[in-house]
């Protein structure tokens, strides 16, 4: 077979194979986090994951990123099971997790630092442009103290894209955030994903975020944590403020709902 | 700390009509009240061990501790003073160099944590007070005893704060670290460290004033020389002013060390100090 072709490959960015996670807790109790997961994900595609807590969605997160290896199954990137992190991938974690002793620049040049112990000035002048990206330009050298919740996130996604990854895992970005501020982040978000296409795995518990935003939408139900149902959205792109308002936006809004709070009450 | 409200009330009245004379002395008053009471402390010292006619070896007025002070000479002041300080800053030196890496492979690793901990505790739970005798039958004359007492008082709070601190970085940022693939020595230094920085220095605050305690204890049990070996021989000949002015150089030294930990985390660290 020939290793990956980067536009037209049939084969997925990120394929699930079957894969299942077991914990087990403190007090000996067996924790099925994922059960038989399987699904595809193709390149620069947006999927969101929704799910009631302990559903296993961080836990996919995390398989995918290589910090956890499953149980059973395999997670793989273009084909190549997945055993340890790798490089195509940036993650944007729940809180923004900046390092409050390094000013913004510092912190979005940080990855690298940390791995190869010294920063290239290409990489410098790329952290000035992510900051032009997500719109903070003129915070270069503040510390992270000094801007708000979502000023921080956004210096946290642009941590991220720093070594331009393929693939860019979000476990709820935007949840510490209060609802404006959200609404504004999902947007700039779409923007950018617009600007740099990307594979997207995109971890939410709101139902609006993840139809404004994803291509597809993964429900699942916790505890086994299993797919549930596979959504496409469907919804035109460019999406805007008028996408709120589609009738379909509120079609698959209840369905999902229904999905998540039938099961919930279930469980 | 003004408020602003307040300066700017007042600052509105002053260009609106010169300050009265009684105005002026109540905001001297308000600013110098810290001086004052101690002043007047002294004050009530001084009177009520005259008036009470208290005997100078039970205790001094301020002025017999003065007089006191000015009986032993500079040099053979200086003499005692860096006794005390090269031990305390010895003995908290070595405590640093111990306990800030033992607080990283504690709080690195599980097996280290469950075996040393309660070793430690246990050493903590031993009086020092107590020990130090045996230390210097062990160890002999000379600083190292001393050394060795002082480290034992300042030792501990440096250990447990650091392992609070290493222990209170964000899980995120150790997966950044590991999805990263960067060694656990970078991981270490270059994101625990530096989080446990508000917490060393807490502790590093409280141990600079264990310090002189231990060197001091260490200088009460065996000791030619130092602040503390002073303090136990002054008393034996009931020179009980020269005792309170060794007592009250003692306290000099510890508020200014204090403060210059303090100094230290702000020049260096001062994204590390509260936001007031």
């Amino acid at each position: 077979m020939v290793p990956h072709d980067d536009n037209d490959s049939p084969r997925p960015s990120i394929r699930f194979n079957n894969v299942g996670q077991v914990f087990t807790s403190s007090d000996g109790s067996v924790i099925n986090a994922l059960d038989g997961v399987s699904f595809d994900i193709h390149k620069h595609e947006f999927i969101a994951v929704i799910g009631p807590s302990g559903c296993g969605k961080s836990t996919l997160l995390r398989v995918i990123a290589g910090l956890v290896q499953p149980t059973s199954g395999q997670a793989q990137i273009y084909g190549l099971p997945v055993t340890e992190p790798r490089e195509e991938i940036g993650i944007v974690f729940q809180q923004p997790t900046l390092l409050p002793w390094l000013n913004v620049v510092d912190n979005i040049t940080f990855p690298m630092k940390h791995k190869y112990g010294r920063v290239t000035l290409e990489e410098k002048q790329r952290a000035q442009e992510l900051l032009d990206t997500v719109g903070l330009r003129d915070f270069a050298h503040k510390r992270p103290s000094e801007l708000s919740g979502g000023m921080q996130q956004r210096v946290g996604i642009a941590r991220a894209l720093l070594h331009d990854p393929d693939i860019l895992l979000m476990d709820e970005p935007f949840s510490a955030l209060d609802a404006l501020t959200r609404d504004e982040m999902s947007f700039e978000l779409l923007r950018i994903w617009t600007e740099r296409p990307k594979t997207v795995l995109f971890i939410t518990h709101s139902i609006p975020e993840a139809l404004l935003l994803a291509d597809r939408i993964l429900v699942m139900s916790a505890r086994p944590g299993r797919i549930r149902e596979i959504i496409d959205v469907g919804l035109p792109r460019p999406r805007t403020l008028k996408t709120l308002s589609e009738p379909r936006f509120h079609e698959i809004a209840n369905h999902i709902r229904g999905q998540v709070f039938s099961h919930a009450v279930l469980a | 700390m003004k408020s602003p409200t307040i300066s700017a009330a007042r600052s509105s009245a002053m260009r609106s009509s010169p300050e009265s004379a009684g105005r002026v002395l109540l905001r001297l008053l308000d600013r110098g009240a810290p001086v004052l009471a101690a002043l007047l402390l002294l004050l009530i010292w001084e009177l009520g061990c005259r008036l009470l006619d208290v005997p100078v070896y039970l205790l001094p007025p301020p002025s017999a501790i003065v007089e006191g002070a000015l009986a032993v000479s500079p040099s053979s002041w200086g003499g005692h003073i860096w006794a005390t300080l090269r031990v305390s800053l010895l003995g908290y030196a070595l405590a640093v160099i111990i306990g800030i890496p033992l607080a990283v492979a504690l709080a690195n690793s599980r097996l280290l944590s469950r075996t040393l901990y309660p070793m430690l505790v246990v050493v903590q739970s031993t009086p020092v007070v107590a020990v130090a005798p045996i230390i210097v039958v062990v160890l002999g004359a000379g600083d190292a005893p001393r050394i060795v007492i002082t480290f034992l008082i300042t030792f501990f709070p440096i250990v447990v704060s650091t392992v609070t601190g290493l222990m209170s970085t964000p899980p995120e940022l150790l997966e950044l670290s590991r999805s990263l693939g960067a060694s656990r020595w970078r991981e270490i230094r270059n994101i625990q460290l530096p989080f446990a920085v508000p917490h060393i220095f807490s502790a590093l605050r409280i141990s600079i004033t264990l310090a002189i305690i231990g060197a001091v204890v260490a200088e009460f049990v065996a000791a030619e020389n130092g602040l503390g070996f002073f303090i136990a021989f002054s008393t034996s000949f009931f020179k009980v002013p020269q005792a309170f002015a060794a007592l009250a150089i003692l306290v000099t030294i510890s508020l200014i060390l204090f403060r210059l930990v303090a100094m230290i985390q702000k020049w260096w660290f001062p994204w590390s100090l509260p936001k007031s």
